[in-house]
């Protein structure tokens, strides 16, 4: 495999802390990878939404177009005894942690192939085999959830780190702090990763946050800022923050990115940021864009082997999508499954009418 | 032998510590304060500060961490200095730990203990004194426990650290301080109660009476005083809020027609409510009369020690319940 070096051309900006080098070492299969891999996602993403409108998906779907470029550049720099955990825009980051389309699909479609045989839905991904902690629903609990995970490891001895990752919207939530305080004065292996996508919902950064430099938010925990539309960039500071926080403890990450979509499908976008505003960063900072044009510049791959590598993408989504309405839904005594993982003796649930459905397990 | 209450805690603390090295314990003071009622006494000197740790006075943020490590495969122990403050943390107790296993379809597990003391103490107003079994008892995926002697203490702390799901366990700080007899067995360091399981404390055939926690002392004593006027009456302690022991409880209630539930929590929707209903609903034909309860006043605790006295349960109020019941007292006219 072909070892390249290429420039980021966004310096990071950093709080307390040098930065890392702008000269991101990759390879041919790398770049490759990100495109394709990006390119899944964000078909995916499409998908959902057709999916959504035509009535196959219920209730809350957030959808991660846009943001590609983080959930591949982190995963270039992790493995999987490393974790994430993330809140509820957690399509993309289940597949980025070896999860399959299908079982994204599935689980939107509340199926039994989803990864969680239906019962999560779009909100509650998980792979506890290769530590992804979900999928969480409750804007910001996931941070001091990640800085436990960053604790396990630590307290096992590990080489590994968490990352938890947030929003623009959650980084004014109190328990945020509170985590950071703890994993601050106990050195905890955890990468704080504020996705800024630059509105929580419909409300701009700058009318939620009296300081937006989320990265400098730490105080006393350093903080980098990254330009989250680069997959390499953001490599480059997973790598440099990964060895960070392993030696340091807490690191602050902001990837600096962009949603296409609205914050979930009942939102088109719209009111609260211009069109030209969204068309503006499609045709100037696209992930995936700007990756098709390095592959192309650096002539590791032809314009016709690009469109080859979409169509095959389009192919896996489209029969994962198949799959997925065909996969049944979820038995009817999963009602009464996994409220306990170890079930006391003699124990009782009752259905909505307890004189006809009373489940002894 | 006699044991406090606090050393029941203690020593199964230390066992299971022992026993299980992915056991680990955080709260407010736990370590070098030794436990703000002295709980962890012992125990950083012994485990270390690695197993031992003090947190800041940050409950969202240590009950969260507590919960993530459980996560990924650890047994935490989570101290409130009192359940009071578990509200601010009490999101993740509920979405965070109760509700992971079910929404990752059986995926996570999240072997953790949320401990400290609830309920009323003494002389410290309304927000340091409030029962929150009701609260945590009516949460899928949750167990939730209450012990009232040094035999429940221990083998329901050993039995909730062992368990692999989220355990809600409501200590009484009155209670601490309380010593019982106990038997070589339940010194055992293998000595486990099952969760689910009311213990019948005490046999009788007039009444049933059905309470947890501290009010369980106030059930016997008030059994002792029925004895002397020829009233037989069954003590049932539930040490298990969830799940409820409903079999016991409506076994019992089939001998003696009669219930009498005695919490020291607000009587709406409470788990005296919760087990007159599982009464009605299984053994209506057996009852001779009205099943009644015994609550805690439906107001905030006040801080004055009179009317603090009123607030709670008092032993004559468990006895007039039971000579209603039994029909030995004309019913008192209803306050205006």
């Amino acid at each position: 495999d072909e070892k390249l070096t290429v420039t980021v051309p966004v310096p990071f900006k950093t709080h307390k802390i040098d930065p890392p080098s702008q000269e991101v070492e990759t390879s041919k299969a790398e770049l490759l990878g990100f495109f394709t891999d990006m390119y899944k996602m964000r078909r995916m993403e499409i998908a959902a939404d057709g999916l959504y409108k035509s009535k196959f998906i219920r209730g809350f779907c957030h959808l991660y177009d846009g943001q590609e470029a983080v959930c591949v550049g982190m995963e270039a720099a992790l493995n999987y005894d490393d974790a994430i955990i993330t809140a509820y825009r957690d399509h993309c980051t289940h597949l980025g942690r070896g999860g399959t389309v299908l079982e994204v699909m599935a689980e939107l479609m509340g199926h039994r192939d989803g990864c969680s045989q239906g019962k999560g839905g779009s909100m509650h991904m998980y792979n506890k085999q290769h530590n992804f902690y979900g999928g969480n629903g409750i804007v910001g609990a996931q941070v001091p959830l990640g800085v436990g995970v960053a604790f396990g490891q630590k307290y096992n001895k590990l080489p590994n780190v968490t990352v938890a990752m947030y929003g623009d919207g959650a980084a004014n939530q109190g328990q945020l702090f509170e985590a950071l305080n703890i994993a601050a004065l106990w050195n905890l292996p955890c990468l704080f990763t504020c996705e800024n996508n630059h509105y929580g919902m419909g409300t701009a950064e700058w009318r939620s946050a009296k300081s937006p430099a989320y990265y400098a938010r730490g105080d006393y925990v350093p903080g980098i800022k990254v330009d989250g539309m680069d997959a390499l960039a953001v490599k480059q500071a997973f790598k440099f923050g990964k060895e960070y926080a392993l030696q340091n403890g807490p690191l602050m990450l902001e990837m600096d990115t962009y949603r296409y979509h609205g914050h979930s499908m009942s939102d088109p976008g719209s009111t609260y940021r211009t069109r030209d505003e969204i068309s503006g960063i499609r045709q100037e900072r696209d992930p995936i864009e700007r990756i098709r044009k390095l592959i192309l510049s650096l002539e590791l791959a032809t314009a016709a082997d690009l469109k080859a590598i979409e169509k095959e993408s389009k192919r896996e989504v489209d029969e994962a999508v198949d799959a997925a309405k065909s996969s049944p839904q979820p038995e009817e005594k999963l009602l009464y499954d996994h409220i306990h993982s170890g079930t006391p003796a003699n124990f009782q649930i009752y259905g909505a009418d307890r004189q006809h459905v009373t489940v002894k397990l | 032998t006699k044991m406090t209450v606090r050393e029941g805690l203690n020593s199964a603390l230390d066992e299971e510590m022992a026993y299980d090295d992915k056991v680990f314990i955080i709260g407010e003071e736990v370590g070098e304060y030794q436990g703000a009622y002295k709980i962890t006494k012992g125990l950083l000197q012994k485990y270390g500060p690695e197993r031992v740790r003090d947190t800041p006075i940050t409950e969202a943020g240590f009950t969260g961490l507590g919960v993530g490590a459980a996560f990924y495969g650890l047994k935490p122990i989570v101290e409130f200095m009192t359940f009071n403050f578990a509200m601010q943390a009490i999101d993740h107790i509920i979405n965070s730990a109760a509700k992971s296993h079910y929404m990752s379809g059986g995926q996570l597990t999240v072997p953790i203990v949320f401990r400290g003391p609830n309920g009323a103490a003494a002389g410290v107003a309304a927000q340091h004194s409030q029962c929150f079994a009701a609260w945590y008892g009516s949460c899928p995926g949750l167990k939730v426990l209450a012990p009232y002697s040094v035999e429940d203490a221990r083998g329901l702390m050993k039995a909730a650290i062992r368990d692999p799901d989220p355990v809600v366990f409501l200590e009484n700080e009155i209670m601490y301080g309380e010593s019982f007899a106990v038997s070589k067995e339940v010194l055992d360091p293998n000595f486990l109660l099952p969760i689910g399981k009311a213990k019948i404390e005490r046999e009788g055939s007039d009444v049933t009476l059905v309470s947890f926690s501290k009010m369980v002392g106030f059930c016997l004593k008030a059994a002792e005083e029925l004895e002397k006027e020829g009233i037989s009456a069954e003590v049932i302690n539930l040490r298990s809020i969830r799940p409820l022991d409903r079999e016991t409880i409506n076994k019992s209630v089939r001998k003696t027609s009669r219930l009498v539930a005695v919490e020291e929590g607000w009587p709406q929707h409470g788990v005296a409510s919760e087990v007159i209903a599982s009464v009605t609903e299984d053994s209506f034909e057996y009852l001779d009369a009205a099943p009644e309860r015994i609550t805690g006043a439906d107001v905030p605790m006040p801080y004055a020690a009179n009317l603090e006295k009123m607030a709670v349960p008092q032993i004559p109020d468990i006895i007039r319940a039971v000579k209603r019941v039994c029909y030995r007292e004309v019913p008192q006219q209803k306050a205006a």
